[in-house]
């Protein structure tokens, strides 16, 4: 075990262990923030995206920083509501037994392009009569444009884009368009300046409460932008990084140590358990991995942890049980086993506390290297339509962009950043575990 | 129990003794491509003997004349292929698991390799405290009372300076008391030492022979030492056997055997103890000229023979010789000291 500590030790030396380690520590950090900000269930809830969790998030948005970049100057969501902007509302009784509810959210609007939509939400409380609601536009040049009125019922949307006469009225362009456009210029640009929408509600019980939600949909969304079901793809690339580690570390701890149990027990007890364990692996190691996979997930079920487990049956009768055998012979032979069977350690004993710890220090780095190609067996799976159907995974992003034909229409935030997220996760593990190899391996021959 | 070993103590009373080795074979069976039967490496041949409470006999050889062999089939490391064990009036075979385990816990082991001896990954603490888990001592504070008190015994001192050690931070000398401590911890009836200390510095073996010597006394342990090498007898054993080819040849009181060695191997081993220069220690391995016999196809007749100055034509090469009473608790598998029964077969 100590040695184990020293090869850590060691690892300052290298620079590519340093930026392993660095990169490891990011994802862990990203990871640890994740499960703390947001329980899996809840991750698991919003992506699913059931109800109507996403209706205030924009379509397809990229994210919001590329803004930064010279010549880009897109629209990004704005949200007002009265629920969190109490400033916004006023009420005054205007009549006995009757209130005016005044609300305005005034904005500056300085973007060259047009947004994607404009909505209205509306919920009202507490009341048996429909309060009356009407609502107006009011442009930087001026102009003061109605949007209609309405008995409210206790929650309404108001899809501004949608509404026909709307449009006719501003001259056959959606009001996310309309509404924002310059009348004196021929073509459709956007009028910078500030913008306001009013909207006043005529209300007949005191405690009756109402609170109006304005959403100017963006071309830009967010860190990491939107999919094409609105959802937020922040929380599949911020959960997808605990459910990559997991997997990367179980599969690799799964695979090492089973592995190497099974080679210590066929080593250890010889005859035909170790001829047993041999062919297996040599027929194992002939058996396309991938194929198999895609006919157990179509055939049986799309579960994730159901494929892991036999991909992780897949890789324990590989090519590393034989090196792992030729290392348990000669640790078999070593006179501190003999002593151990001089006073009665059970074969289980054996295998378990003398044979094992032997070998560890060696699979440090063929650990270390196994967890990336876990981490990418979940994207591989999910892309070939296997991956589990809740879980928001990388892979998972991955696998709908791909559906969505994200490439071909210009989406590419979508599949740059789980790919990305994949390569320096990957890359993390590589880069340490090559250098974890060239500290541990001179000391094989040591055995 | 009956006394057959001759060279036992005189009024040594049955239940005096400890260990009873009877008509002990162990062959190892050689296969050519893992299928085909070679043969047989004969590697202990007829081995028998008697060992006293308390007592301690040397067992003295070449290098591959199956000392080694001998130990781990009387540790019950290796099952034999002929004859039996019976120790404190137990017969221990491979069928009574319960007596097996009995038996390993009142026998000690310690190992020529003193390194390969301990587990690299576990600390002195967790070395000594395996052989008492696994044997049933359950009390945690019984443990480390026994941990200590064997630490103490073999002199590695103040305990805890060593308890969290890893054994490559141990010296040579340091180790294979640690592998003694390991051997006394379960409290044995009986040590078998396989070369104790022919891998250790000249400058430690004399302390780890008196550690061993030391330890027989005090707790009145037996002691099988297995050494290539006379000049380490010296410190404790009451007998000695002369082991040549997987048989034993000679056996004898110390004394008796260092003044009066019949066999002539034995003489020729006698000669080989070294002066007090240490560089002549390992001298004897090359004294009696010819080849060590092989344990495959052993010669007829005397093993000795072809290696033997004295070898008596017609004789020693056609008949194996038994054991001949040559003097007090003296005897020797040897025609020189029986020549009417070489007369009869001639
Ligand atoms: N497990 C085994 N399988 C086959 N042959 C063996 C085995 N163990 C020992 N032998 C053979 O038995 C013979 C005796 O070996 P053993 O190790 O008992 O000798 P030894 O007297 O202890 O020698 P050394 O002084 O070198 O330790 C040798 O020829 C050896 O090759
Ligand atoms: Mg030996």
């Amino acid at each position: 075990m100590n040695r184990v500590v020293k090869g850590f030790k060691d690892l300052a030396q290298y620079p590519s262990a340093i930026a392993g380690l660095v990169l490891i520590s990011l994802f862990v950090a990203l990871a640890v923030y994740a499960m703390v900000t947001m329980p899996l269930g809840q991750a698991i809830e919003l992506w699913r995206g059931s109800g109507d969790v996403w209706q205030y998030t924009p379509r397809n948005a990229a994210p919001a920083w590329l803004n930064v970049f010279p010549g880009i100057n897109k629209p990004v969501t704005m949200d007002f509501n009265t629920a969190n902007m109490p400033e916004a509302k006023t009420v005054e009784e205007i009549a006995p037994g009757m209130w005016e509810v005044r609300v305005s959210f005034p904005f500056d609007f300085t973007y060259d392009e047009f947004p994607t939509e404009i909505n209205v939400f509306t919920t009202v409380r507490n009341s048996t009569a429909r309060p009356f609601f009407s609502m107006r536009w009011l442009t930087p040049d001026g102009r003061e444009i109605p949007l209609g009125d309405v008995d409210l019922r206790a929650s309404e949307s108001f899809r501004l884009g949608q509404d026909a006469r709307l449009t006719r009225r501003l001259g056959g362009r959606p009001a996310h368009m309309g509404l924002f456009a310059d009348p004196n210029a021929s073509e459709a640009v956007p009028l910078k300046g500030r913008y306001e929408l009013v909207a006043e509600a005529l209300v007949f019980e005191p405690d009756t409460e109402l609170d109006v939600r304005l959403v100017v949909y963006g071309q830009l969304h967010g860190l990491a932008g939107t999919d094409h079901r609105r959802r937020d793809l922040t929380v599949a690339l911020l959960w997808g990084t605990p459910i990559a580690l997991a997997m990367g570390l179980m599969g690799a701890i799964g695979a090492t140590v089973t592995t190497m149990a099974i080679a210590a027990v066929g080593t250890w007890y010889g005859g035909w358990v170790d001829n047993l364990i041999q062919r297996i692996t040599e027929i194992n190691m002939m058996l396309p991995g991938y194929p198999l996979l895609i006919m157990i997930g179509t055939l049986v079920d799309r579960n994730l942890l159901l494929l892991t487990a036999i991909w992780v049956a897949l890789s324990i009768f590989s090519a590393s049980i034989k090196s792992y055998r030729a290392m348990f012979l000669q640790v078999k032979e070593a006179p501190y086993i003999e002593a151990a069977k001089s006073y009665s350690a059970s074969n289980m004993r054996i295998i378990v506390q003398y044979m094992m710890p032997r070998i560890i220090p060696v699979l440090v780095p063929t650990f270390v290297g196994l967890v990336p190609s876990f981490v990418f067996f979940e994207a591989t799976i999910s892309v070939l339509g296997l991956g589990d159907p809740l879980l928001p995974t990388w892979g998972k992003v991955l696998s709908e962009a791909q559906d969505m034909g994200a490439l071909h229409n210009g989406y590419y935030y979508w599949v740059l950043a789980p790919s990305l997220l994949l390569v320096f996760s990957g890359a993390g593990f590589a880069l340490l575990g090559f250098a974890l190899d060239r500290i541990f391996n001179p000391r094989l021959r040591s055995l | 129990m009956e006394i057959f070993d001759k060279t036992m103590r005189p009024g040594t009373k049955p239940e005096d003794v400890l260990l009873s080795v009877e008509g002990l074979h162990k062959w190892f069976e050689i296969k050519r491509l893992g299928l085909f039967r070679v043969g047989d490496v004969k590697a202990v041949d007829g081995v028998d003997f008697q060992l006293a409470r308390g007592e301690s006999v040397t067992v003295v050889g070449e290098s591959g004349c199956g000392k080694s062999t001998l130990a781990r089939t009387i540790l019950g490391l290796y099952g034999p292929t002929k004859g039996r064990i019976v120790f404190d009036g137990r017969v221990i075979d491979g069928t009574d698991k319960e007596a097996l385990a009995w038996y390993r816990r009142h026998v000690g082991f310690v190992q020529q390799d003193p390194f390969g001896a301990l587990p690299p990954f576990m600390t002195v603490q967790r070395i000594l405290n395996e052989p008492l888990v696994i044997n049933g001592v359950k009390d945690p504070e019984e443990r480390q009372r026994r941990i200590r008190k064997a630490l103490e015994d073999v002199r590695l001192m103040p305990v805890e300076d060593y308890l969290t050690k890893f054994p490559h931070q141990l010296s040579g000398g340091q180790q294979q008391r640690l592998v003694i401590a390991r051997a006394i911890i379960l409290e044995p009836k009986l040590i078998v030492a396989d070369e104790p200390v022919s891998m250790l510095d000249a400058s430690v073996r004399v302390e780890i022979m008196q550690l061993l010597g030391r330890l027989q006394q005090q707790y009145n342990i037996s002691i099988i030492y297995i050494t290539h090498d006379l000049s380490t007898v010296r410190y404790f054993s009451d007998r000695i056997f002369v082991m040549y080819g997987a048989k034993l040849i000679e056996k004898a009181r110390t004394k008796e055997l260092l003044k009066n060695p019949s066999h002539p191997y034995a003489q020729a081993l006698m000669n080989a103890i070294p002066d007090p220069d240490p560089d002549n220690v390992d001298r004897f391995r090359e004294v009696p000229g010819g080849e060590p016999p092989s344990l495959m196809n052993p010669p007829a007749g005397c093993r000795f023979h072809p290696r033997c100055p004295a070898a008596i034509k017609g004789v020693c090469d056609v008949q194996e010789p038994p054991h001949f009473e040559r003097g007090e608790q003296h005897l020797v598998a040897c025609w020189l000291y029986g020549e009417e029964h070489a007369e009869q077969t001639a």
